[in-house]
């Protein structure tokens, strides 16, 4: 099971890095949950993220809006990801902690640390053909820094 | 580099032709212009955002902020007061509190423990009166005259202002009656704090004041505002200016729209977009007030901006972090008495501004676009004429640049640019 979601994990940050990103709520069960917060309001207590989706709705309206709403400046990610410590819950679903460290790249070529932290997963086992498929039911990105280079606007 | 007046500048500046509703692009990129600013405004006649009081709730609370490039602690006494100083060691120079907040009886310098009590008074020094006999201070070394240089301080609706001069009135008389009323609106009562970030914009910190002052883009740039009908320029609405001009209150009422002909006919990028919600659930506002304002920015000179769009209610501070460089700070509230339901819904609209947000992420690089689209174009200068040349309240229109034509002439002011 831990290979299946890792690989899972690992698809997830290629689909991004490849803008890949119309499929990107399917990487969520339907009512699954996705915020991206500073390490230090997650410590805090504070419920406050920068960026927040509850269910896939409003996860593809943050895709839509992307492509045709918001304006910004080119650029793409890439992940590059450590290796996830998983555990599996008493209910049956997974709970996994991975680094990451990406690198935004803008259009004059400069290739910088854009964000860094970890995703704090809690992730679900559907029934699939060959093998049972993960999905999100959280994914919080917990950001090392409070601060945000430019705008954010591609899901990390 | 410190300069006092535009009669220290090597190059000579002055306004050009047309007053307020010309912007010398200048401003926006000479280093000696912005070490003038750091005297003449920051530590000028005006009231500095330090922080809110929810940030020091506590005897012993303290918190670092920056006043222009002037690092400054912001504390409470053990009875409740207020205070703010200059975060450097009478000593050395180093800085007193390392940590961004922390609680603590005395501020103690670690370089040489020096101790300040939470006004700023000397209080202690360590081997004052040497070792064993020898060494220390001379005896007629008063502490008294060696403490932390301090502000002046007020608060004002849970917020904390400094400043380092003694002609600034009371914070009061300072905002005037329309914005300290509007203030009270929306900050009146007991704040809970729900998170912050900050958002590093590479341009001068001017070009967001500016941003926060234009009504006129808003609905254009940031589609989403127009689309989903937050806030359009069809909407009534209006620009309220402080007897100053530098201060504004920029609202609209969303139940009043009434769609116009022009945001249809003209090539208008943010009228393409056409789109349902699949979440529809991040709109699903209440109404706060029953005055029919749905959507409010208000900004206080010279870098301070409260934001309630819906239920979003967040104070935006900016601070210079160099010429072409400027830290945005969103500071999210919500009131002490607000059920779960109320929170969750500020946190769900919390998607609309922000770094990330979903109708303002663009200024994130827009103003970065006219700083570097100004390279080489020093002499050159901006235009703002919408709405007129007058620098008067609208409250027919926001298709007006009237607030931007007010920050400038409040700036040329106090800058003292003939």
């Amino acid at each position: 099971m831990n290979t299946a979601i890792e690989d899972f994990i690992i698809a997830y940050a290629h689909d991004i890095d490849d803008v890949r990103l119309d499929g990107w709520p399917d990487y969520f069960t339907e009512d699954g949950t996705y915020t991206i917060l500073t390490r230090e309001n997650l410590a805090a207590g504070l419920p406050m993220g920068i960026m927040y989706c509850q269910g896939r709705g409003m996860m593809s309206d943050r895709i839509k809006a992307m492509k045709e709403a918001n304006i910004y400046e080119a650029h793409t990610y890439c992940h590059l990801l450590g290796r996830s410590q998983i555990e599996e819950n008493s209910d049956g679903s997974y709970q996994a902690r991975t680094n990451f460290n990406i690198i935004r790249t803008m259009q004059d070529g400069a290739s910088e640390m854009f964000a860094v932290g970890k995703y704090l997963d809690v992730i679900e086992m559907r029934d699939g053909q060959p093998q049972p498929q993960p999905l999100f039911k959280e994914r919080k990105v917990v950001l090392e820094s409070r601060r945000v280079d430019i705008l954010l606007v591609y899901p990390l | 580099m410190s300069l006092s007046s535009v009669d220290d500048l090597k190059q000579p500046m002055t306004w050009p032709t047309g007053g307020a509703t010309r912007i010398p692009y200048r401003l926006y990129s000479d280093p000696e212009i912005y070490a003038l600013e750091q005297e003449r405004i920051f530590k000028g006649p005006v009231w500095n955002f330090l922080c809110l009081e929810i940030d020091i709730p506590n005897a012993g609370d303290y918190k670092t902020s920056t006043v222009g490039e002037t690092p400054i602690i912001a504390t409470r006494d053990e009875n409740g007061g207020v205070h703010a100083m200059v975060n450097r060691c009478s000593h050395k120079g180093a800085l007193v509190c390392l940590k961004e907040k922390g609680n603590a009886k005395m501020l103690t310098c670690i370089y040489h423990s020096w101790s300040f009590d939470l006004a700023g008074n000397l209080k202690g020094v360590a081997f004052r009166n040497g070792l064993q006999g020898k060494g220390g201070l001379p005896d007629d070394f008063d502490t008294s005259k060696h403490g932390l240089e301090t502000l002046r301080v007020e608060t004002f609706c849970g917020l904390v202002f400094g400043t380092f001069s003694d002609e600034t009135p009371s914070v009061e008389s300072y905002l005037g009656q329309p914005m300290s009323k509007f203030l009270r609106r929306n900050l009146g009562k007991p704040l809970k704090p729900l998170g912050m970030h900050s958002q590093i914009i590479h341009n001068n910190w001017k070009l967001y004041a500016e941003n926060v002052r234009d009504s006129y883009h808003a609905t254009l740039l940031h589609t989403f505002y127009t689309t989903f009908k937050i806030n359009r320029l069809d909407m009534d609405g209006g620009i309220v200016l402080a007897e100053d001009k530098w201060h504004h209150i920029s609202y609209a009422k969303r139940e009043t729209f009434d769609e116009a002909e022009e945001y249809k006919r003209s090539n208008i990028h943010a009228a393409q977009y056409d789109s349902q919600l699949d979440g529809p659930q991040l709109l699903n506002a209440w109404n706060e007030f029953d005055d029919g304002i749905t959507h409010s920015i208000q900004a206080i000179f010279p870098n301070l901006a409260i934001q309630f769009t819906l239920n979003s209610l967040c104070v935006r501070f900016f601070v210079p972090r160099g010429i072409d460089k400027t830290e945005l700070f969103w500071f999210y509230v919500g009131y002490e008495d607000d059920t779960e339901e109320q929170t969750a819904m500020r946190v769900m609209q919390g998607n609309l501004t922000g770094a990330a947000g979903l109708v303002s992420l663009e200024d994130g690089c827009i103003n970065e676009f006219v700083q570097r689209g100004t390279h080489g174009s020093e002499g050159k200068a901006g235009l703002a004429e919408m709405g007129g040349r007058d620098v008067e309240s609208s409250d027919a229109s926001r298709a007006t640049e009237t607030a931007i034509r007010g920050f400038w002439t409040g700036y040329r002011k106090i800058m003292g640019i003939a």
